[in-house]
């Protein structure tokens, strides 16, 4: 089994041994590994410690907890030691209580025997142990299910708007002959050259006077036509036939029903596509959101962790657990779809 | 099928539904009234208004915001001061020293956004290429590894930026390697000379992924025999390089610098979270200082932040014109080279 696991990694242009260039390929590609998904996977460790483990320094790869013990005759689980006794050997002992410097160590096993102990002399016994609280303490602490809530409202909404308008749009542009509709088109794909940054002050006005500041609408509405969306549905529509469509006019249709039962329905590979691209650019936007929402109960989770790395500089392990939280949606779909989506920015050469 | 029998899956079917039959009544009557080709207008209706309103409109209020004072939201309550905005902007003693400059502030953040965008956008391509390169070997496991560079393309700069201020805090994993390797720990975000290598580095990290999946699709274009032939001819891997790869590859090299340099010139997001701009101003880019201007500070100068928008707007168009001529001149050539 190695070895064909050997002769995998290895095989290389068709016959021989790998020369030297595999060897660098391959140490590029672990470099790369190392790299890319280092950072992320620290982060996701670092999640899972407590404050004093975060603080310690140097840190530890894996999060560690302070090891506890039931002992007979204590009603409290009591933290574990590592303790240099002074006849010399060492033993794990379990703190049952402490005053001053020195603290009364019972051994687990035999409780009646009893130790005193040194503070300087000995070491806490650490365990494997995930911090699981940090996640379950951001809901009740940092109203953490509101922002999560108003970023998966804001994404939800916006992508089944997006998809509607921006699919009528393609039918309109990829299916009928009416006047204008070149100039329509060119009209729409220049609004490409418009990036959202030089507009903020007019957007602003605009948003302010419609009433939508500090709403969930306010930054649901700007973004929904998007040129690159109109664009790649109507690339894909193009290629249905019109005949389906002509055979359904005999029928007597209406071209609304046309384009809800014949048109969509044909052009779901383009719309999850599409789909997946608005899910990305919703969960992550941040500077439309930071002008448009300025009150904390209407933040997004990328708003509330801009907010809480400036407040919670102390409070690491929820920081982390929130940015945790904020990337596995994220990882999720890359996992699922990696290679729909690689493959449509190819070629389609849209982010 | 069991899709059918699942609540939501019959929820949303009968959702669906509901909208057909309630938009198709008017619709129906539209069709009656205009016609069929121009019934066409109805549908790239809600894309023509979201457009205008959030996209046109806001083009010609910049104008009209870049020529006004005072600190009113409202267009009709805004004093005409003409050029004003733009000379208090261009207003310096001297160009090439930011400080003796009105807003001295704007001259830094175009200063640090023309540096960016240039050693940003030559490295990231660069190390983009020989990743593509690298994926295009015949290597075990492509799709993974292209996965690999791709992953961090898809996080929100927001966690990008927290990810790598957790690696480069003072008593961080970075300083913590170096630690062991028995070097004092370095305050990486409060140096100004590192702050900017690691915004420089940190942007590169999360898109590059990007470039190299449209510089792999490139090579993968380039057809096979080409390579074949010149293996024949006993030509070395230098000059396969030098004489088909990079001359077949150069439309996507540019479409990539292009696109790079527009992304790098409105580069804000993730520099914002890392550093806030500073220490100092020592990463402060253009995008912040329109929003800091126009929407942070406590007098909010909506006049002035839609004059640098503008500056910003002036030099995206210009890029956008370099890319066009570019492509075009190239697409004219390759057509004759590949023949």
């Amino acid at each position: 089994m190695f070895d064909r696991l050997a002769r995998f990694v290895t095989r290389t242009h068709g016959r021989g041994a790998p020369d030297w260039t595999d060897w660098l390929t391959y140490a590029y590609l672990l470099l790369g590994l190392l790299l890319m998904f280092g950072p992320v996977v620290w982060m996701v460790l670092s999640s899972f410690k407590t404050p004093a483990a975060l603080n310690a320094f140097p840190p530890s790869l894996l999060p560690y907890g302070q090891a506890e013990a039931r002992v007979e005759g204590y009603d409290k689980p009591l933290p574990l030691f590592r303790a240099k006794l002074p006849d010399g050997s060492t033993r794990v002992l379990a703190e049952a209580r402490r005053i001053g410097l020195v603290a009364t160590m019972v051994d687990p096993q035999h409780p009646d025997e009893q130790f005193r102990v040194n503070i300087g002399d000995r070491q806490p016994e650490r365990r494997f142990q995930l911090a699981t609280g940090n996640y379950t303490e951001i809901f009740g602490k940092f109203d953490f299910g509101v922002y999560l809530w108003n970023s998966v409202f804001i994404t939800a909404v916006a992508t089944l708007i997006t998809l509607l308008f921006n699919a009528m749009a393609a039918f309109a542009l990829s299916k009928y002959r009416f006047r204008g509709r070149d100039g329509v088109l060119l009209l729409i794909i220049s609004t490409l050259m418009i990036p959202p940054t030089i507009i903020l002050v007019p957007n602003f006005l605009i948003v302010a006077q419609l009433g939508m500041l500090n709403s969930l609408w306010g930054v649901i509405w700007p973004a929904v036509a998007t040129p690159t969306g109109v664009f790649l549905l109507r690339q894909y529509m193009l290629t249905i036939p019109d005949e389906l469509i002509d055979a359904a006019r005999m029928d007597n249709a209406s071209e609304w029903r046309i384009f809800w039962r014949i048109v969509l329905p044909l052009s779901a590979p383009a719309l999850a596509v599409l789909a997946i691209f608005s899910v990305m650019w919703r969960w992550n936007d941040f500077l439309w959101p930071l002008i448009v929402l300025s009150r904390s109960e209407k933040f997004t989770l990328q708003l509330a962790l801009n907010a809480f790395q400036g407040e919670l500089t102390t409070q690491w392990n929820y920081l982390l657990a929130m940015t945790v939280i904020t990337l596995l949606p994220v990882t999720a779909v890359f996992a699922l779809l990696q290679r729909h989506i690689t493959t449509g920015i190819a070629a389609s050469g849209v982010k | 099928m069991a899709a059918t029998t699942s609540p939501i899956a019959r929820t949303s079917a009968s959702v669906a539904r509901a909208l057909l039959d309630v938009v198709d009544v008017p619709m129906r009557a539209l069709q009656r009234i205009v016609g069929v080709p121009r019934i066409g207008w109805m549908f790239v209706a809600p894309n023509l208004v979201i457009l205008g309103v959030f996209t046109f409109l806001p083009i010609a209020i910049d104008f009209w915001f870049a020529l006004t004072g005072g600190v009113e939201l409202l267009p009709t309550h805004r004093p005409y001061v003409g050029g004003q905005n733009f000379a208090t902007l261009f207003h310096c003693g001297n160009y090439l020293d930011p400080s003796t400059c009105d807003r001295d502030i704007f001259w830094r953040a175009v200063y640090n956004t023309a540096e960016f965008a240039m050693i940003q956008v030559a490295l990231m391509v660069t190390l983009s290429l020989v990743t593509a390169l690298v994926l295009n070997r015949k290597i075990a496991g492509r799709g993974f590894w292209r996965g690999v560079f791709f992953y961090p393309v898809l996080l929100s700069p927001v966690v990008v930026a927290l990810i790598w201020k957790w690696v480069l805090q003072r008593e961080g994993l970075l300083n913590a390697m170096l630690a062991g390797a028995g070097t004092t720990p370095v305050p990486w975000l409060l140096d100004p000379g590192w702050a900017f290598f690691w915004v420089v580095f940190v942007s590169i990290w999360a898109h590059m992924g990007f470039y190299t999946l449209i510089l792999l699709a490139g090579l993968q274009a380039i057809p096979a025999d080409l390579y074949e032939a010149a293996e024949m001819d006993a030509a070395t891997p230098w000059r396969r390089f030098s004489r088909i790869t990079l001359p077949l590859l150069m439309p996507n090299l540019i479409v990539v610098l292009v696109l790079g340099l527009i992304r790098a010139v409105q580069v804000f997001d993730e520099v914002f979270v890392l550093t806030g701009g500073g220490p100092g101003s020592a990463t402060t880019f253009i995008v912040q200082f329109v929003y800091m201007t126009g929407f942070a500070e406590a007098i909010r100068q909506y006049g002035l932040a839609a004059a640098a928008s503008l500056v910003l707007a002036v030099s995206l168009l210009v890029l956008t014109l370099i890319q066009l001529r570019l492509t075009r001149r190239r697409a004219e050539q390759g057509g004759r080279d590949v023949r």
